[in-house]
């Protein structure tokens, strides 16, 4: 543990449960703003979740313990995500925390346990939400791994600080083949894991169309909020992994306080204009049909084998 | 794509101005954010075109920090419309159960207020009012959008 990792460390947890609700504001305002709409203002989540954690907590008859902790399970491990993985400083405050496969797993592990929580409440919904998040997590997970994989690759290390310093000494290597597809199957997999289209569609009123929000179906006041801001982390989380993999440039390299706030506010701009992109993008999208929906990530698939393959066999 | 790009460079913001003044929230605990389930008790449609342009472009409620939601537990206002029908009224009743407090019902249109055109009918349970308690009331056959769009400015107080 050094000091910079520590400090920011600290920062990115305040940084990305502070600001995540923002960014869905953002981009629930960009969205409305293209739509024609006057919109409801970039603190609406914040307002939202600061009424619902006054509201009555709510728990339907039958459900297990399960049901009370998955959205602390949910929050817990992005928290901790939040915290390790290397986004406003090149150094981590766990170092092998901020492994690929330790992310990978944490954020799997607050997907199944929403999941599980999911079919505890014992409705239709809760179980089809469930069992189409498993289709979609199963599908997506592997081309995580394998996408980050081709850039660690490079790198000599599944450290994902390893793989943002490594970037940060030779910036060419995002332009090379390699880079490009683990890029592009990596925006897709985002996608799909954050319940955003053409995967899910987050605004949905219609339970048969819906994953992520037909598992939250029976959730109310704070347990929703919880769940509520622990997806809209998530959101900033992959897209903040997006950002620091693939355009790294800004990160803080040392614990000066001047380099730290260049390396938040880099953040921050990276993960707001990622977002804006992908809300002003799905105003051109419609939900792709389920069936459609493993097509998709199997293209993905293809292109993070193609990028291991191209950073074996094209090394520079 | 490019077809639509140019439609949204031409149209521009369609959202009207804001009009009415703005509300004092019901409930305290709900300024600034109300999520609304929209409940059918037996309604002819009339009510859910109105309140589905209340929530499009046009007249854009959620600017005013409203949000149709999918599930009662999400919600924190029941806007029911159309007369009770004997069916419609136990489901009704679970519905506004499931709600969480603080909780508001708003009795949108002439049916949910007093029965309409539908009063003494053979399948008919009673107004909104009959089966649970009405805080705000939206008068119309159907109501026009900028009137459902008070009543929900007059929740949110914004």
């Amino acid at each position: 543990m050094t000091r910079l990792g520590i400090a920011g460390g600290i920062i990115q947890v305040v940084v990305i449960t502070g600001g995540a609700p923002l960014l869905a504001g953002v981009m629930r305002q960009v969205r409305a703003r293209l739509e024609g709409r006057a919109g409801p203002g970039i603190g609406q989540p914040w307002r939202d979740l600061r009424k619902l954690l006054r509201k009555e907590p709510v728990t339907p008859a039958g459900t297990s313990e399960l049901f009370r902790i998955a959205p602390l399970v949910l929050l817990a491990t992005t928290v901790t995500v939040a915290g390790v993985a290397p986004f406003v400083t090149d150094t981590s405050a766990v170092g092998p925390a901020a492994d690929l496969f330790a992310v990978a797993a944490l954020l799997a592990m607050g997907t199944a346990t929403l999941a599980l929580a999911a079919i505890d409440t014992g409705t239709a919904f809760g179980g089809m939400g469930a069992s189409r998040e498993m289709t979609i997590m199963a599908l997506a997970e592997p081309t995580l791994l394998v996408a980050v994989f081709a850039l660690s690759v490079r790198a000599g290390s599944t450290s994902l600080a390893a793989v943002v310093t490594a970037t940060l000494r030779d910036p060419a290597r995002v332009l090379s083949p390699a880079g490009l597809l683990a890029a592009a199957a990596l925006a897709l997999v985002t996608v799909a894991e954050t319940g955003r289209l053409p995967v899910d569609n987050p605004a949905t009123h219609l339970e048969l169309t819906m994953v992520h929000e037909a598992m939250i179906l029976e959730y109310a006041g704070p347990d929703l909020a919880l769940v509520e801001l622990a997806s809209s982390m998530r959101l900033a989380v992959f897209l903040g992994v997006l950002a620091t993999l693939f355009t790294p440039w800004g990160i803080a390299t040392t614990a000066a306080p001047l380099a730290l706030a260049a390396g938040t506010a880099a953040f921050a701009a990276k993960v707001g204009l990622l977002g804006a992109a992908l809300a002003a993008g799905e105003v051109f999208m419609a939900k792709l049909r389920l069936f459609r929906v493993p097509e998709l990530l199997a293209g993905s698939f293809l292109l993070a084998l193609l990028a291991v393959t191209a950073s074996y066999f094209l090394a520079v | 794509m490019l077809n639509l790009w140019r439609k949204i460079r031409a149209h521009g913001r369609v959202a009207e101005p804001p009009v009415g003044g703005r509300g004092y929230p019901l409930v305290p605990g709900l300024r600034g954010s109300v999520q609304v389930r929209h409940v059918d008790a037996g309604s002819c449609g009339g009510c859910e075109v109105e309140i589905g342009a209340a929530f499009g472009p046009v007249y854009d409620a959620e600017r005013y920090g409203a949000r149709l939601v999918a599930s009662p537990r999400h919600a924190d206002a029941l806007l029911v419309t159309g007369v009770v029908t004997r069916n419609m009224s136990e489901p009704l009743r679970r519905t506004y159960d499931a709600v969480p407090a603080p909780k508001l019902v708003v009795a949108v249109g002439d049916c949910a207020r007093d029965c309409g055109v539908f009063k003494g009918a053979y399948g008919v349970a009673g107004a909104v009012g009959d089966v649970l308690p009405v805080d705000a009331e939206v008068a119309g056959c159907p109501p026009r959008p900028e009137a459902i769009v008070a009543a929900v400015r007059g929740l949110t107080g914004r």
